[in-house]
């Protein structure tokens, strides 16, 4: 057998350097997002947002930009027989999930870092919540890139995997939703950031993470069959 | 060819269904190691499941299969890597161009990065896609893609080699240049860690016939 981190490496390099080469899934979650926070914008009539309003807005708006990453994923293993071909090599089925989730924590993690400046500049007033923001987000992108991994690889084979994708998606990702914003409500409060029960609602992403992750270990070979 | 004391293959009763509808019944084969095999038939008859069960790319729905001394499909994990699988589709990303696609199968094979570059570049000259061999995928013809892909089936040597009309969309010149990739075990340019056996799909009864040891003739659902 193949190592599995050479083989891990090898197929996040493949897919990093065809989204560079390419560019067909980040600058479409990027636009969307920044398009919802402008519509979010004159929509809601505010300049600025705080609180428990804010953290939807980021969230919805995340939310349904990752859909997009989610649903496009698989695609080239589906349409370019890249399933056969790692169906056919000496390398344990989890790395693929492991490669993918990676992929896709890396799409969201830059979606995020240009998109919430962004959401910043529209909306807040007092900034300081951001930094703390990034613990949220980075263990809410976990969980998207597990559950997400494992919803796409299901769906990609289906002619409706675009809608199948959010179908499966959304009510599961609902415990992910309320742990998020409820943890970065506090975060993006008009006085800056409180701390209140922050501790807890990271517990809670860490533990759909946690789950999410072996879920896709477990099943992932089962998958991959015909 | 070998004596014949080892095969390489055995298949007896073996069957494929697509939800009621059989695609292969009956099927019983002995095929020893380093041997060729010229698989036949008429169009939906089953040659391209055959080859993809025996690639373990599909469970078969009845029947024993042993693949190179491997019971399949319960230890098909055992023969990841030991098989060169050219099937309809070359399995080649479009946006890489051939010599990254070589290189991430060989990654993915765990062949050490010199070995690996030293057999890209002679299996891409063999087939004469050295030039082109930084061009993106998208950009080839179907017969340039065919090449690669060609490349792509042997570049881990496997002892077992399943191809899918692997003439298709190859000129008179790709198909002469391709045998010693992917010809009769005899003939072959490289080497595997042990007997390479093949396994041809082929709509050129005569063609296929002339360079295999056995032949499989299948119709409709049924070993002839």
């Amino acid at each position: 057998m193949t190592p599995s981190r050479q083989a891990f490496m090898a197929v996040v390099g493949k897919d990093l350097r065809i989204e560079l080469r390419t560019m067909r899934s980040l600058p479409a979650m990027v636009l969307f997002a920044v398009t919802t926070f402008i519509i979010f914008r004159f929509g809601l009539d505010r300049t600025a947002l705080s609180g428990s309003l804010a953290s939807g807005v980021v969230w919805t708006t995340l939310l349904f930009a990752a859909v997009l990453g989610i649903n496009r994923i698989f695609l080239a293993e589906r349409e370019e027989g890249g399933f056969d071909a790692f169906r056919l090599a000496p390398v344990d089925r989890a790395v693929l999930f492991a490669a993918k989730a990676a992929v896709l924590f890396l799409y969201l993690a830059v979606l995020e870092l240009i998109v919430i400046p962004v959401f910043a500049v529209f909306f807040l007033q007092e900034w300081s919540g951001l930094l703390p923001l990034i613990v949220i987000l980075m263990a809410t992108n976990l969980g998207f890139a597990a559950l997400g991994t494992l919803i796409s690889s299901m769906a990609v084979n289906s002619r409706a995997r675009d809608l199948l994708v959010p179908l499966l998606l959304l009510p599961l990702v609902v415990p992910l939703m309320i742990a998020a914003t409820s943890a970065t409500a506090p975060l993006l409060d008009v006085g800056g950031p409180s701390y209140d029960k922050f501790g807890t609602w990271l517990l809670v992403l860490g533990l759909y993470d946690g789950i999410f992750c072996l879920v896709g270990y477990a099943v992932f070979d089962f998958l991959l069959e015909d | 060819m070998s004596d014949g004391s080892e095969n390489a293959i055995r298949l007896s009763g073996l069957g494929r269904d697509y939800g009621d509808r059989p695609a292969l019944t009956g099927v019983d084969l002995e095929l020893p190691a380093d041997a060729s095999l010229a698989v036949l038939g008429p169009n939906g008859s089953g040659k391209s499941t055959l080859l993809r069960i025996l690639a373990t790319l599909l469970r078969p729905s009845r029947g024993e299969v042993s693949v190179l001394g491997t019971e399949l499909p319960k230890d098909a994990w055992k023969l990841r890597g030991r098989i060169g699988y050219l099937g309809h589709q070359p399995m080649l990303y479009e946006d890489l161009s051939g010599r990254e696609n070589l290189e991430f199968q060989a990654r993915m094979y765990g062949i050490p990065a010199a070995e690996a570059k030293a057999r890209i570049d002679a299996d891409l000259e063999v087939v004469g896609m050295g030039r082109r061999a930084g061009d993106r995928v998208s950009d080839y013809s179907a017969g340039m893609k065919q090449r690669i892909a060609i490349c792509r089936a042997v570049l881990h040597r496997p002892r077992l080699l399943l191809l899918d009309e692997p003439d298709s969309n190859l000129d008179p010149e790709g198909r002469e240049a391709a045998r010693s990739l992917i010809g009769h075990p005899c003939d072959l340019g490289w080497e595997s860690d042990g007997p390479v056996t093949r396994v041809v799909v082929s709509h050129d009864p005569q063609g296929a016939r002339a360079e295999a040891d056995q032949v499989l003739e299948l119709r409709i659902g049924a070993a002839a």
